[in-house]
């Protein structure tokens, strides 16, 4: 704790330089450990891998489990097996259930597929068995998704050693073009087959990874027919960094840094959802004061994400000017952030237990003076670009999703909201402060493109009016819990989610006790949002892709992670 | 007014008089050559540094101002930039094609921009065929833009050289269409001889009244088309296809196409300023004695080029100021709107001539 290095990383939980500048602000210590079981504490129910194909489709059908929240590989040793967690929800009645299952095989881990109940399982199930190994059987495309395709062995498995069987590779990345499946047969053995998944004859263009409209290092194989979109096929993964397999090495406090840096236009919401995580495991309440600033910063990044969605859209649809007029009051709210946190997009706000440094005097004041800013310089995004013929023409009709198919990709955020899906995480699980503000959750029916982008103008207004509701009443109070000098989370396995910029951002901690995590889990925001572009665009034009991939607003690390 | 035709009538009188004419023709040829090339140089250079301060004014934004005097020599560095530049040859790619396209589209652009009507009496090709020939010479560009397209073994750029192809090829229709509207009130398709009219009559817009104007706003909207310049820029639209065509090219043969582009630009501004708006001809109000004697002291090329700079400002800021549109809504646009449109401008301009009914 005494060596400059821990202090660094230790700050927020040794608290020694925050208590050394504003004694006020410490609090006696929290308790250790909770007297009841922790608010956010799942306990799964175990099904057997046989039982388990029987056990989701009633689910799915009987009680009207549509959505599948977030499917979790898990690696719980020799006797516990390989496994998946699945939480699931039901959009009608907000019925939340967990299920685990899990097989003690790891030489043929074999575990039946839900992709076929719900869309989003087939990317989901794609990368358990990239990680962990296990083979779903009935999946229609068992290919790896994040690793390179001749990766050796299963980087998560708790017993693998990348660095072993995988050096450092000078040749370029194989691309199959064969999609394996696996049969499960009626006298119990597997059956490998394989699918083409584009034709011989097929006119194939790669779309990316170095592209200026896919938002990052991300790569569409698309197969035309003229100008029409026949099929998109993402090849996921070029910045894969392993962020969860890292966390399982880090301090608690040390894995924070690294969910800045996964959607990094959501960093704080980011950082909020695992701290929260972390916090209501450990019984941790955070002073008032901690939740309205959260909120507040929660809120802003959120206004930052959508101008900047504004000025991608802009740039991708060939209207630069537009994209400009989003940079220049996105500038308004980086300032803001760099005189508190000094950071601009990586921001290292939240802590476990509080915030890393009181508000700064400004930030009232600044942040009042550009909530009327804003309110009027959106107007101008309105009078350039939103309402021109040519944008409302380009996106009016395209890439339409209904409702049932939001869901059933689990599509959060304004993507599922444009379908008419009350899917808001402030309003379906009230966190922070969005229990007390008044606020609308704003929906549309359309579906389309432009439902996409109107959502996202609606919804910067409407986090204006959460801070102008905040801003004044900040409470006096601590920003940092007295936290104990070593983290240490009690056992169990956690689940927390926040509304991020572009949908639920959820945290799903499997701890054993350590002041390691066992198993750190996000729920991509993103990911979806890339299933479900083949969906959206077969059938339309490559410049509707443009406009589609653009107003769904997906952010690749966020998605490779 | 000036007539030009004084001083190459007298350069020519000057090298008839020491050699044969063959030999002073020659020469004349050669001079004229040099003067084209360098008027192309150095236009194109103006217009990307002035279209760089438009966009950057309407972008909020300052633009060029670090390398000399409020960034003037900025193009000049970029352009010495391209020179040095090495040109990479693509394998796979038709070599001899590939290096051949570039050179058509400038040729193009070259011969176009040498019909424009600079002065009274300075033009350099000028028929009695004139705007025919300047239709027929812009069209060999598109040549080039395919070939460009289909050599590359690029599929983007093929994608963006097929809707080029489609595009340019349709919206050639409205500017022929525009053009046969305003011969059909000038009765001549020599340009020097459609201005010398507008100098005596007024200027066409104004003498057309209706259908004349519909016939601008119809040509500037298929002049920006033919230029490949937002809106109408989804050849090289470059959030899909990177930058289309002309992907591939490297160096020189990539400020080829870059410098066709601010010229073709230039050139039809420049005819849109011949055909509609007087060229070369002073403003003139009836009645105003002492304001047209002061006018008509100003030179006519600076009538000219001042008027086809305010074009190429009307279509700018069209650029910077509207989305891409869509290839199948290009067409239609074409196809459903300016095509139609123009067909029935051409009758009501026959109408008015027939009935005598313009100014």
């Amino acid at each position: 704790m005494e060596t400059p290095e821990n202090n660094k990383v230790n700050a927020p939980a040794g608290a020694a330089p925050a208590a050394g500048a504003r004694p006020a602000a410490v609090r006696p210590a929290a308790p250790a450990a909770p007297a009841q079981p922790a608010k956010n504490l799942c306990e799964p129910k175990t099904v057997e891998p046989a039982a388990l194909r029987k056990e989701m489709e009633r689910l799915r059908r009987d009680e009207q489990m549509d959505f599948l929240e977030c499917l979790t590989g898990m690696d719980w040793g020799e006797e516990g097996g390989l496994g998946v967690i699945y939480h699931l929800e039901s959009t009608a009645t907000g019925k939340r259930v967990a299920l685990k299952t899990a097989t003690t095989d790891r030489e043929h881990p074999y575990l039946p597929t839900v992709s076929d109940l719900w869309d989003i399982a087939n990317i989901y199930e794609r990368e358990v068995y990239d990680f962990y190994g296990i083979i779903f059987t009935g999946h229609p495309d068992m290919r790896r998704i994040f690793m390179r395709e001749d990766w050796v062995g299963f980087p998560f498995r708790k017993d693998s050693n990348p660095e072993k069987d995988n050096p450092l590779r000078m040749t370029n990345e194989p691309l199959t073009d064969l999609a394996p499946c696996y049969t499960l047969e009626a006298d119990g053995t597997v059956r490998r087959s394989e699918t083409p998944i584009f034709g011989e004859d097929d006119y194939v263009v790669n779309l990316g990874p170095q592209h200026p409209s896919t938002h990052g290092v991300l790569h569409f194989r698309i197969k035309l027919e003229g100008e029409t979109i026949k099929k998109v096929d993402p090849i996921l993964g070029y910045i894969h960094r392993g962020v969860e397999k890292l966390n399982e090495s880090l301090t608690y406090p040390q894995t924070l840094a690294l969910t800045d840096r996964l959607d990094y236009l959501g960093a704080m919401q980011n950082r909020h959802a695992l701290c929260m995580c972390i916090e209501q495991a450990m019984g941790v309440e955070v002073s008032e004061r901690v939740q309205y600033i959260r909120t507040i910063m929660d809120e802003l990044q959120r206004i930052d994400s959508h101008i900047l969605f504004f000025s991608c859209l802009c740039q991708d649809l060939g209207a630069t000017t537009a994209f400009l007029y989003g940079f220049r009051d996105r500038e308004k709210i980086l300032d803001i952030f760099e005189e508190t946190c000094g950071g601009r997009l990586i921001l290292n706000y939240n802590t476990i237990g509080g915030v890393m440094a009181d508000i700064h005097p400004n930030f009232v004041k600044r942040v009042k003076e550009f909530i009327p800013y804003m309110r009027h310089n959106i107007q101008e995004y309105f009078d350039v670009f939103i309402n021109n013929v040519i944008f409302r023409n380009r996106a009016e009709g395209v890439g339409v999703l209904s409702k049932e198919q939001v869901i059933s990709f689990g599509c959060t955020g304004g993507t599922g909201r444009a379908s008419g899906w009350h899917n808001d995480v402030r309003k379906r699980m009230p966190y922070a402060m969005y229990g007390k503000v008044d606020f609308k959750e704003i929906t549309r029916t359309e579906g389309d493109s432009f439902a996409r982008c109107m959502i996202r103008m609606d919804e910067i207004l409407e986090s204006l009016n959460i801070i102008e509701q905040l801003i004044d009443n900040i409470p006096e109070g601590p920003f940092q819990e007295k936290m104990k000098p070593i983290i240490k989370v009690p056992e169990g396995t956690y689940y927390s989610a926040v509304e991020g910029s572009r949908g639920e951002f959820g945290v799903l901690l499997e701890s054993r006790g350590d002041k390691f995590p066992y198993r750190l889990h996000y729920r991509s925001t993103g990911l979806p949002l890339v299933a479900v572009m083949d969906t959206a665009c077969s059938g339309n034009m490559i410049a509707d892709l443009i406009t589609i991939g653009g107003t769904v607003d997906y952010v690749v690390p966020d998605i490779d992670r | 007014m000036f007539d030009f035709s004084i001083v190459s009538q007298w350069i020519h009188g000057l090298l008839t008089s020491v050699m044969p004419e063959w030999a002073a023709v020659l020469i004349e040829c050669v001079l004229v050559a040099l003067v084209i090339i360098t008027l192309y140089a150095v236009f194109a250079i103006a217009l990307i540094y002035f279209e760089r301060k438009v966009c950057a004014f309407f972008q909020c934004r300052i633009g060029p101002n670090r390398v000399g005097k409020w960034g003037l020599l900025q193009v000049f560095a970029d352009v010495f930039k391209m020179l040095t530049k090495e040109i990479i040859n693509m394998r796979n790619s038709d070599r001899f094609l590939h290096n051949l396209a570039p050179f058509l589209v400038i040729v193009a652009s070259m011969l176009t921009f040498s019909c424009l009507p600079w002065n009274k009496g300075a033009h350099i090709l000028d028929f009695n065929v004139g705007v025919f020939f300047l239709l027929a010479a812009s069209s060999i560009g598109v040549v080039g833009i395919l070939l460009a397209g289909w050599s590359s073994n690029n599929k983007y750029s093929l994608i963006g050289a097929m809707r080029s192809g489609a595009q340019i090829i349709s919206y050639e229709l409205s500017i022929g269409m525009t053009m046969l509207t305003m011969i059909a009130l000038t009765g001549t398709m020599q340009l020097s001889e459609i201005v010398q009219q507008q100098a005596d009559y007024g200027w066409n817009i104004c003498r057309g009244h209706i259908p004349a104007i519909i016939a601008f706003l119809v040509y500037l909207i298929a002049g920006n088309a033919e230029c490949n310049r937002g809106p109408f820029d989804l050849p090289e639209s470059e959030s899909e296809l990177t930058a289309g065509y002309h992907t591939e090219y490297s160096g020189m043969h990539f400020g080829f196409y870059y410098l066709a582009e601010y010229l073709n630009l230039f050139i039809t501004a420049g005819i849109a300023t011949a055909i509609f708006l007087g060229g070369w001809a002073p403003i003139y109000f009836p009645g105003l004695d002492g304001f047209n004697d002061v006018m008509a002291y100003i030179p006519g090329i600076v009538w000219f080029v001042g008027k086809t700079v305010v074009v190429v400002f009307l279509l700018m800021w069209m650029r910077w100021t509207f989305p891409r549109l869509r290839i199948d809504q290009i067409l239609s646009l074409e196809w459903k709107y300016l095509v139609p449109i123009s067909m029935l401008n051409l009758v009501l301009m026959a109408l008015v001539v027939a009935f005598g009914v313009h100014f």
